[in-house]
């Protein structure tokens, strides 16, 4: 057997998507800006999808939704063209975001900071999430953007994107959610809660890789990031992907019928999993299962280092993530976890366990009997379990690893 | 940046099929108790080295014949990944059946060695080098603890790069041999700062004692004070030639050169010159002058005056001066 338990990372394409993008490879094949009928063709079709896409999230019919090629493009798109358009071009020079975006954002505003932007990195309390107040606080006359994301990517937890869009709309401060861990995962109501931009991204919720979309509130003036044949309203040049607007269209309608149905059906698997795995000592997962977006668990398992469990799980064919400093290029501990700051071995025996409406009772039984076989290997392996102690002298000296990885 | 580097290769493919193998099954991994080795008459000693806390920790466990100092068996326990689990079990390996005083000679670079499935490919990735650091570490700990001396005292140099075990006295030699200026430099020639980069500077993986941007700056201050200092006794001594001195060296010799042979004939005109600044510009030295008093807009002055201040600092100093009046 095969486990995929790494949903938020991407997601395996719905063969219901996959079919409906077919035709627009072989038959459909017009570029929609063409004034023939081959291209023309089309347009019933990018129609229907825009129109999946807007009654998906509640959109109004006022607002942009800009078709991108990922979510990475929509967060640069939101957070450059902010800056061109009220740091550059107006009297502002300051932007706030969380210490626990995805790195999309966070290299983005680095580069930000480069330019001369005042950059605020908002920490997050002990269940991984930031609070409306601290928002509040950091927001000055100075400040020309909010971007504060809609769900963790590494734990689930959702952030309290309706106050916080309140205390933007009140303090006349613009507001940009990465949603892409909630977008399809959960319910996203955008006349519910008041935001200007939201990314999200196809691949997240079983469309295809390659494909996303900015929404944008009542029209806002954004200036575009991409120059060219000024396709989508003028807001974002470049040929019409058809057939992956038709799949991320079918996949969205796919993730949010009957949403409460499905959010219920992977939750009673998620959390069968998650009571299980705390069944074995010495574990802890982060954030409440409340306010977790129901796929997701990041487990804690004390004395299993995360890329050695990563190992011995992928040796079961069972596929997760950490965020295990080993497990990086660059030995750098995940910020997540960092920012979190639970347990200073959170960074390195992290565990995160991702599911998907494909996810099966079966492949949740596999995943729990391999689980606790490899625990088992590994701390029999682990110094954490020894019990002959060190000689006197013998003990282990200070941390050789710097504070700001290690906490 | 090449066609090859477009895709980043997974950090898995990277680990030899020794890694792979022992990670799966290692075969050292357990405890000797007190009990096991005062049963057999000889002496337990068990180190530690690393924390979880730190994402890396070893214990290793030696019994020893105290009559001869050979280690007759060795465990460890790992809290680590794949690679720090393959290297402590190559590490108790290469440990067994070796005196105390033997073991304390195998370095990380050893167990590194001992992970390959063939010589010329290394067992782990870069980054990964500092799991076999470890291996040495703790070693060093345990001998420590049997023969009662202090672990510093196994270190004859000061080991700034741990994963390619590059000293400061080598690091320091190679840059001034090579005239290297940037820390790119130094790993090309020496391999230090090329693994797990904590030695490059502050910030990295590690806390170290010495980073090779410190290293880098102080010797070549130090190359810049010997090349002036040396400068200093060649001008003392008469000998040095006028490409080679400092600027300030220069702006002195054609100050004494022009005091000796043209000022007085400026001054007694009722006009004079001043040096404005020296700049190397190819082949040449160009000297950068300025009339004062009668010779500043005197017809001569773009001239025959102009000619005879070049052709004797040509004469005297060197042949590649041009004179540039502003």
């Amino acid at each position: 057997m095969q486990v995929y338990l790494d949903n938020n990372a991407t997601t395996m394409c719905d063969p219901q998507v996959v079919e409906a993008m077919q035709p627009f490879f072989s038959e459909l094949y017009g570029n929609p800006s063409s004034l023939h009928k081959f291209g023309t063709a089309t347009h019933p079709y990018l129609k229907k999808a825009i129109d999946q896409v807007y009654t998906a999230l509640n959109a109004s019919d006022d607002d942009d939704i800009i078709f991108t090629s990922c979510a990475t493009e929509s967060n640069n798109w939101v957070l450059k063209s902010v800056f061109n358009d009220l740091i550059v071009g107006g009297d502002k020079d300051h932007i706030i975001t969380t210490e626990v975006e995805h790195p999309s954002v966070l290299s983005a505003c680095r580069w930000l900071e480069e330019q001369g932007v005042k950059v605020t990195y908002l920490p997050v309390n002990d269940q991984g999430i930031v609070e409306p107040h601290t928002v509040k606080s950091f927001i000055t006359d100075k400040t020309a953007l909010v971007s504060v994301m809609w769900a963790s990517n590494e734990t689930g937890m959702i952030f309290p994107i309706k106050e916080i869009g309140e205390i933007c709309k009140e303090k006349g401060v613009l507001f940009h959610s990465d949603g892409v861990q909630a977008v399809g995962k959960i319910p996203v109501d955008l006349q519910d809660v008041h935001v200007d931009f939201v990314s999200m991204s196809a691949h997240k919720f079983h469309g295809p890789k390659g494909i996303g979309a900015l929404y944008i509130k009542n029209s806002q003036p954004l200036s575009p990031l991409l120059h060219g044949g000024e396709q989508m309203g003028h807001r974002r040049s470049g040929t019409l992907n058809v057939p992956y607007i038709v799949g991320m269209g079918k996949a969205i309608e796919l993730a949010t019928t009957n949403m409460e149905e499905k959010m219920a059906s992977i939750r009673a698997k998620r959390d069968r999993l998650e009571d299980a795995l705390l069944e074995l000592s010495d574990t802890f997962v982060v954030g409440s299962r409340e306010n977790r977006t129901p796929n997701t668990i990041l487990i804690s398992i004390r004395g299993v280092e995360g890329e050695g469990m990563l190992w011995d799980l992928n040796n079961a064919m069972i596929g997760a993530s950490t965020g295990s400093a080993c497990a990086s290029e660059d030995l750098e501990a995940n910020t997540v976890m960092l920012a979190i700051g639970a347990d200073n071995e959170l960074a390195h025996t992290g565990i995160r366990l991702s599911l998907s409406r494909f996810t099966t009772d079966e492949e949740i039984d596999y995943t729990i009997e391999q689980f606790k076989k490899a625990v088992a290997r590994l701390r029999a392996i682990s110094s954490s379990f020894a019990k002959v102690q060190p000689t006197p002298g013998g003990e282990a000296g200070e941390c050789h690893i710097p504070h700001h990885m290690a906490h | 940046m090449a066609k090859d580097d477009l895709l980043g290769a997974s950090l898995w493919d990277a680990y030899s099929n020794k890694v792979t193998t022992l990670m799966n099954n290692p075969q050292h991994q357990g405890e000797i108790t007190p009990e096991e080795a005062e049963a057999h008459g000889n002496k337990l000693i068990v180190a530690d080295f690393g924390a979880e806390s730190c994402g890396d920790a070893v214990r290793l466990y030696w019994e020893v014949d105290p009559k001869t100092d050979v280690i007759v068996n060795s465990k460890f326990k790992s809290f680590g990944c794949g690679t720090a689990i393959a290297s402590s079990d190559v590490m108790t390996e290469l440990c067994i059946g070796k005196k105390v005083q033997e073991a304390v000679k195998i370095t990380n670079i050893d167990v590194e060695k001992a992970l390959r499935d063939d010589p010329d490919t290394p067992a782990v990735p870069p980054q990964k080098m500092h799991c076999s650091v470890m291996a040495y570490d703790v070693i060093k700990k345990a001998a420590s603890l049997y023969l009662g001396v202090d672990e510093e005292s196994f270190e004859e140099d000061i080991i700034v790069c741990e994963c390619a075990r590059v000293s400061l006295g080598t690091i320091q030699e190679v840059i001034k041999l090579n005239d290297l200026k940037t820390v790119e430099e130094i790993t090309d020639y020496t391999k230090a700062g090329g693994f797990c980069k904590s030695c490059i500077k502050p910030g990295g993986h590690e806390d170290r004692e010495y980073y090779l941007v410190d290293i880098l700056a102080q010797t070549r201050k130090e190359m810049d004070e010997e090349k002036m200092k040396a400068a200093a006794d060649a001008a003392a001594a008469g000998q040095e030639k006028f490409e080679d001195m400092t600027l300030v060296q220069q702006i002195k010799a054609v100050d004494a050169i022009i005091d000796e042979n043209v000022r007085q004939f400026l001054v007694m005109d009722g006009g004079d010159m001043e040096i404005i600044d020296i700049k190397k510009n190819d082949d040449y030295i160009d000297i950068y002058i300025r009339y004062l008093g009668a010779c500043n807009g005197c017809a001569s002055s773009a001239t025959g005056t102009l000619y005879a201040i070049e052709s004797t600092l040509k004469e005297k100093l060197s042949p590649n001066i041009r004179v540039l009046p502003i």
